[in-house]
């Protein structure tokens, strides 16, 4: 027992002396980075930016809401000086809490199209910029659902679509964003309507991600079920033939193209308030705009760039759209404030 | 000199209980800070989604509590009171789910059993049949499947080592008695064995209700996901303390009504005689061999090895892994197993600490302490993040030269923090279901033979507790590796774990690619189970 512990704590006072070193500042070309994006394959963007610069990145990836709570302890000791959100919501919410510090920079307001970022603040600084967009589209069982009968997002809720959808929980923010977007075309009784008429239409009560309702769709369990797009560009572009199987069998639609568009919702960055490294922070945020950057988005994750005349180099996405389709121009704050009430409109309609 | 050091002990003892309480109090404090919109968020919630919320809840722990009791309580007994082929290998076998997160036994199930999984699209394409094949595993049945797979170590654990100590001379008065085995099974050892029991049945029910992974995933309506959508999509972390605070007074009661069974019974016994003819297993042939040995394999199966199965195909059938970086496992699995460790033994020397002050002082204060800390566990762990960052950042703002945000997370410092307001419950269940078993009657003869205090503690309790101790830092140590929602949010920067690298991938849907960390940290996670497991059958 004695033995053990002595092993035990001897490996733990090694590695525990790393892990007690702190962030080092001084003289070092570095910006720390809170990140909610999740995807490993942003691992090759970080190390690219720091090839280019020199700059280290020092990065801690959580979800949004978990970052938000951390930069309000933190304060002005906060060591943050980059944050990358994956949500217009959360992004609108940052700035409303005054997380961001409002920056002025050519190349990102050149490459970041108007309705993609933060209004401007009364000093022409603007608190936060899109960085990539991801596209709420409808998947249906290509042999037992018409396209024409979910080519809107009103249709997910129409009786003909009875016992057919699939979908995640309405709470989780991709939805909540949708629904946000929805009041705002709709009106809230309508919104409140129409959620009615997903629940009374649900194959089965909402779990899960995006990509279990396309498997759920290609497996004959739903007829019709809601995606971020490049969920079903990964199934698409996967080497797994049964992946590569479930990609085949679903039909994608991109609703709503004669009348307000497509939902996207918007990844984005900021400088942190209190950031100590400030111009190191422009420069890695005008690095995501470049054509390399971009690119990756695009190739790397499945998202649509914001930068517009990007040549799109991914097969699945362009397979999808032919590279091209009508997104909604709802104001993202809009979407952002729409949030509580749409929770709240959920609960009522036993949407879980 | 008594004097300062008994009023030293007792300072260090209030500051330790005000660390651990802290983020706690946090949240009971949110009352005092009632205002329109959290009071008309709740009210909106009471009048749609609470009720069922709370009856989720209840019948979710209603069902994992049937499942652990039974299902670590019939396995405990079973290789501690019997003989039987593979009992050596069934006796840590039995600890192996530990290592499993319970997220990770939910997707590995879900993956392979949902309705486009493997097994039912083969089942149809053979049979050529339509529809589901068997039920919807992804309900409040099934999570309360999964939890009890992933939970009934704890109970198991600590009921195996309360049952190996076993006063043996009452079974084998009992058995001179002529009682026959199962009475003497029922009537002497189990109920023994029962604050052992109730602990690891309390630690199951607290994990259970703290729980965000299986729940939300599974898409059923429990209470904390009440406070997440309260905190996360309300953004109001008032509503979300306050119905913190509801789950509170629910755990208390279930301690406050267990200790009150448990204080009409006395659990202590001498010192187990290790010659005697009951602490030797009864062999057991044939039938009755076959079926305790299924008894013990089923968990064993279904809690690990399917699991682990269901995962290598994952692994096997997905693609992307060769995008993995490989170099940084051995950091992960080294940061896991550092921030377990260096948690499990504060935590471990924090409970032995308190309780030995409840065993030697007891009084209203040392209670009340004990009580506030052992809450901790219950509280969802994005709950006790919000209650540790709360007061941080008054602090941070009031003083901004102090920089203690800085320090809170640019350091280990707030996550260990975090860790011990979660987990010292755990190993305090312990550390009290271990004093439980050692008789008054050996403090009093210490003390008139001149030994008191600390030394009483050192030189009669530390001898008899070191089974449960080893149990609690084995216990605090997985559970660290496991742990989630304060790992992601309070860890300083470059810091990953396993947990957090497997949590990242499957948050991002790719189930193959999350089964690599989460094999790696099932694999760390082996190694102090079996060091442990190896150490109490020797100790």
């Amino acid at each position: 027992m004695r033995r053990t512990l002595t092993v035990l704590s001897l490996a733990i006072s090694a590695v525990s002396a790393g892990l007690f070193s702190t962030t080092a500042f001084a003289d070092e070309q570095v910006i720390n980075l809170y990140s909610a994006r999740h995807y490993p394959t942003d691992e090759a963007l970080y190390s690219d930016f720091t090839k280019a610069t020199g700059i280290k990145i020092n990065r801690v990836d959580s979800d949004d809401a978990g970052i938000i709570a951390r930069l309000k302890a933190e304060g002005t000791a906060s060591p943050a000086d980059v944050i990358l959100l994956v949500d217009a919501a959360r992004l609108w919410k940052g700035e409303v809490d005054g997380m961001f510090l409002p920056i002025k920079s050519k190349t990102l307001e050149t490459a970041v199209p108007t309705q993609l970022r933060a209004k401007p603040s009364d000093d022409g600084g603007t608190a936060w910029f899109g960085l990539s967009t991801r596209a709420r589209v409808v998947v249906y069982d290509k042999l037992k659902v018409k396209r024409e009968d979910v080519d809107t997002y009103e249709e997910l809720a129409d009786p003909k679509n009875k016992g057919k959808l699939c979908i995640r929980s309405g709470s989780h923010p991709y939805n909540l964003s949708l629904f946000g977007a929805m009041t705002e075309h709709l009106g809230p009784a309508a919104t409140e309507t129409w959620l009615k008429g997903m629940v009374d239409n649900m194959a089965r009560a909402p779990k899960g991600g995006d990509t279990d309702q396309i498997k759920a769709v290609a497996s004959g369990e739903c007829g019709i079920a809601v995606t971020n797009t490049y969920y079903l560009a990964r199934l698409m572009r996967s080497t797994n033939p049964a992946e590569k199987a479930v990609a085949e069998r679903v039909g994608v639609v991109f609703p709503n193209q004669q009348s307000w568009g497509t939902h996207v919702n918007v990844a984005g960055g900021a400088v942190a308030r209190y950031s100590k490294n400030q111009t190191n922070a422009v420069k890695f945020l005008e690095y995501l705009v470049s054509p390399e950057a971009q690119n990756h988005f695009a190739n790397g994750n499945n998202e649509w760039p914001v930068v517009k005349g990007m040549k799109l180099d991914n097969p699945a996405l362009k397979a999808m759209t032919g590279g091209n389709f009508k997104s909604e121009l709802v104001p993202i704050s809009a979407v952002g404030m729409n949030q509580i009430k749409v929770q709240q409109m959920l609960d009522r309609v036993g949407f879980k | 000199m008594v004097f300062s050091s008994r009023l030293f002990l007792r300072c260090v003892l209030v500051v330790l209980a005000l660390l651990l309480a802290l983020p706690v109090l946090t949240v009971l404090f949110s009352w005092a800070q009632w205002n329109d919109a959290s009071a008309s968020i709740l009210a909106e919630m009471a009048s749609t989604v609470l009720p069922d919320y709370v009856g989720t809840s209840l019948l979710l722990c209603a069902l994992v509590s049937v499942g652990v009791i039974s299902m670590g309580t019939v396995s405990a007994a079973a290789v501690t009171l019997f003989d039987f082929p593979m009992r050596r290998s069934l006796e840590w076998a039995l600890l192996l789910p530990l290592a499993m997160p319970a997220y990770v036994v939910a997707y590995a199930y879900t993956d392979y059993l949902q309705f486009s999984g493997p097994l039912q699209t083969g089942i149809r394409a053979a049979f050529g049949l339509e529809g589901r094949v068997f039920p919807e595993v992804r309900n409040v049945w099934g999570a309360a499947c999964v939890f009890t797979l992933a939970l009934y170590p704890y109970v198991y654990l600590l009921a195996r080592t309360a049952l190996s100590e076993r006063a043996n001379h009452l079974m084998e008065a009992a058995r001179l008695l002529g009682a026959p085995l199962s009475r003497r099974i029922m009537r002497v050892a189990l109920p023994l064995a029962r604050p052992a029991i109730a602990a690891g049945t309390a630690l199951a029910l607290m994990e259970t209700l703290a729980d965000f992974g299986v729940s939300s995933y599974f898409g059923i309506q429990t209470f904390t996901a009440g406070i997440y959508k309260a905190w996360l999509v309300m953004d109001n972390r008032i509503a979300a303390a306050q119905l913190a605070t509801l789950l509170l007074i629910v755990v208390v009661a279930l301690l406050a009504a267990e200790q009150r069974a448990q204080s009409r019974l006395r659990f202590s016994s001498a010192r187990a005689d290790r010659h005697s003819s009951e602490s030797q297993p009864l062999k057991l042939h044939g039938l009755s061999a076959a079926f305790v040995w299924t008894l013990c394999v089923l968990p064993v199966l279904c809690g690990f090895v399917l699991p682990v199965l269901f995962m290598v195909r994952a692994l096997l059938q997905g693609d992307g892994v060769v995008d993995l970086p490989w170099d940084r496992f051995m950091q992960w699995s080294l940061t896991s197993l550092s921030l377990g460790g260096m948690t499990a033994l504060l935590a471990v020397g924090a409970a032995l600490l308190l309780a030995a002050q409840a065993r030697l002082h007891p009084n209203w204060l040392t209670r009340q302490a004990m009580g506030v800390v052992s809450l901790g566990y219950a509280v969802p762990g994005a709950v006790i993040v919000v209650g540790l960052l709360l007061p941080v950042g008054w602090v941070q703002a009031t003083w901004p030269q102090s920089g203690v945000g800085f320090w809170l997370t640019a350091t280990v410092l707030g996550l260990v923090w975090a860790y011990l307001v979660r987990f010292v419950a755990v190993a305090l269940q312990s550390v009290q279901s271990g004093y439980a078993r050692v008789p008054a009657s050996l403090d009093d003869s210490a003390r008139m033979l001149g030994t008191s205090g600390l030394s009483l503690v050192r030189r009669v309790h530390w001898p008899l507790l070191k089974k449960p101790l080893a149990a609690a830092t084995l216990l605090v140590l997985v559970d660290v590796m496991k742990e989630l929602p304060a790992t992601l949010v309070l860890r300083p920067f470059n810091t990953d774990t396993l947990a957090v690298m497997a949590y990242q991938l499957a948050r991002d849907e790719r189930l193959g690619e999350a089964a690599l960390p989460s094999l790696a940290l099932v694999l760390v996670g082996l190694l102090p189970v079996i060091l442990l497991s190896r150490t109490l059958r020797r100790s």
